[in-house]
């Protein structure tokens, strides 16, 4: 039985789980985004625009439970062969990670409540979202859009950071950086 | 409404027959034109969680004829420009009229061609027949009240829910419902 928490050294499954999820919800978002907004046929842009709302919505309640499980769970040192510079570097990308997987959800979140079309967010067709209480208006609509653009293109560069750093350790460094977020098993100590 | 029909009801009673909506309508025997002027086909949409939203046709064309013997006979054809579609929204009414709902590129006409009417009250009729969209038919029935009558214009009062599903245009359910609540005012011109 491998633990579900946190060690010293060690990732749990809960944390490598919601690693995992989150990590393919959100590129899978950025794709998803980039694709309604281009499509041809309206009927098809509408019910992907739908979808990635819905997604929106689970990535938001996962992120949260992430952010919950984190604080109540420190993460583990990184191995010895991570160097000073990357030792400070390190927290602060995975801090601005957490802030885009938090910042994209609410952003579009806000863009919806503003936006003059008022079409409801159902997400996976289960329940009403209720809006965020912010003013209706075309200018608000493009303000929230253009943040929501902005914030999706800094994630996708951010997570390329992070997979390009991933591959790094694994492939050049040799190191557990990646293999311990894969199962807890793998990390080496 | 009641001042109408009691309009009619005198009017009817200046001919001195005893079942005077009947005379009412007998009375307004004849081929009428519908009148964009003082005629609307307005709808509206439910939304999940409350609310909808509104939408009119500017642009559409028909004819409502009464049969003097028999009511029943009476007749109702009516033609509908989707792309006239308005509602104070215009991505909304874009993407009404786009292949997602209307088509009306491909699509230009809805029509309705009346099959039966069957004379519900004294001024009141079911108007069953075929509402073709999107290549699609299928049978409705609308219910028409009578609103009003004078001088060569008859003015009807048209209500009916129609499943947009049927026709190819269920785009955005169940965010949006499925039930479009129809509610027309024809205003006929005789001739």
């Amino acid at each position: 039985m491998q633990p579900l928490t946190n060690t010293a050294t060690r990732y749990g499954w809960a944390m490598i789980i919601l690693h995992w999820l989150i990590g393919i919800i959100f590129i899978g978002q950025f794709v998803l985004g980039f694709v309604m907004m281009r499509i041809d046929s309206q009927r098809m842009s509408f019910e992907l625009i739908q979808l990635h709302k819905s997604f929106g919505v689970l990535l938001l309640g996962l992120v949260i439970l992430r952010i919950a499980w984190r604080v109540g769970n420190a993460a583990p040192a990184l191995p010895p062969s991570v160097g000073t510079v990357e030792r400070k570097a390190a927290p602060l990308a995975h801090f601005a990670l957490y802030a885009l997987q938090v910042g994209l959800p609410l952003s579009g979140w806000a863009l919806v409540s503003v936006s003059t079309l008022e079409i409801p967010t159902m997400p996976f067709n289960q329940f009403v979202m209720p809006d965020l209480p912010l003013a209706e208006s075309d200018a608000a609509e493009s303000f929230w859009s253009a943040a929501h653009w902005y914030l999706a293109y800094a994630g996708m560069a951010l997570v390329a950071l992070h997979i390009l750093a991933a591959m790094r350790h694994h492939f050049l460094l040799r190191d557990s950086v990646l293999t311990r977020i894969i199962t807890p098993s793998s990390a080496r100590e | 409404m009641h001042a109408r029909i009691l309009g009619l009801a005198a009017f009817a009673a200046c001919l001195a027959v005893p079942v005077y909506a009947a005379v009412a309508l007998s009375d307004a025997a004849g081929s009428y034109t519908i009148s964009p002027a003082g005629s609307s086909i307005r709808f509206t949409i439910g939304k999940a969680g409350g609310g909808g939203f509104d939408g009119a046709f500017g642009r559409f064309k028909g004819t409502i004829r009464i049969d003097n013997a028999d009511v029943g006979r009476s007749k109702v054809d009516l033609t509908i420009y989707p792309e006239s579609v308005g509602t104070g929204q215009g991505r909304i009414d874009a993407f009404l009229r786009s292949d997602a709902v209307f088509d009306s590129a491909n699509n230009p006409e809805i029509q309705f061609r009346s099959t039966s009417v069957t004379r519900t009250g004294d001024t009141t009729a079911v108007v069953a027949g075929r509402l073709t969209a999107r290549g699609k038919t299928f049978s409705e029935k609308f219910t028409a009240e009578l609103d009003g009558l004078k001088s060569g214009t008859i003015k009807f009062h048209v209500t009916d829910k129609v499943l947009r599903s049927r026709y190819g245009m269920d785009v955005g359910t169940p965010i949006y419902s499925n039930v479009v609540d129809f509610d027309m005012t024809l205003t006929g011109r005789r001739g």
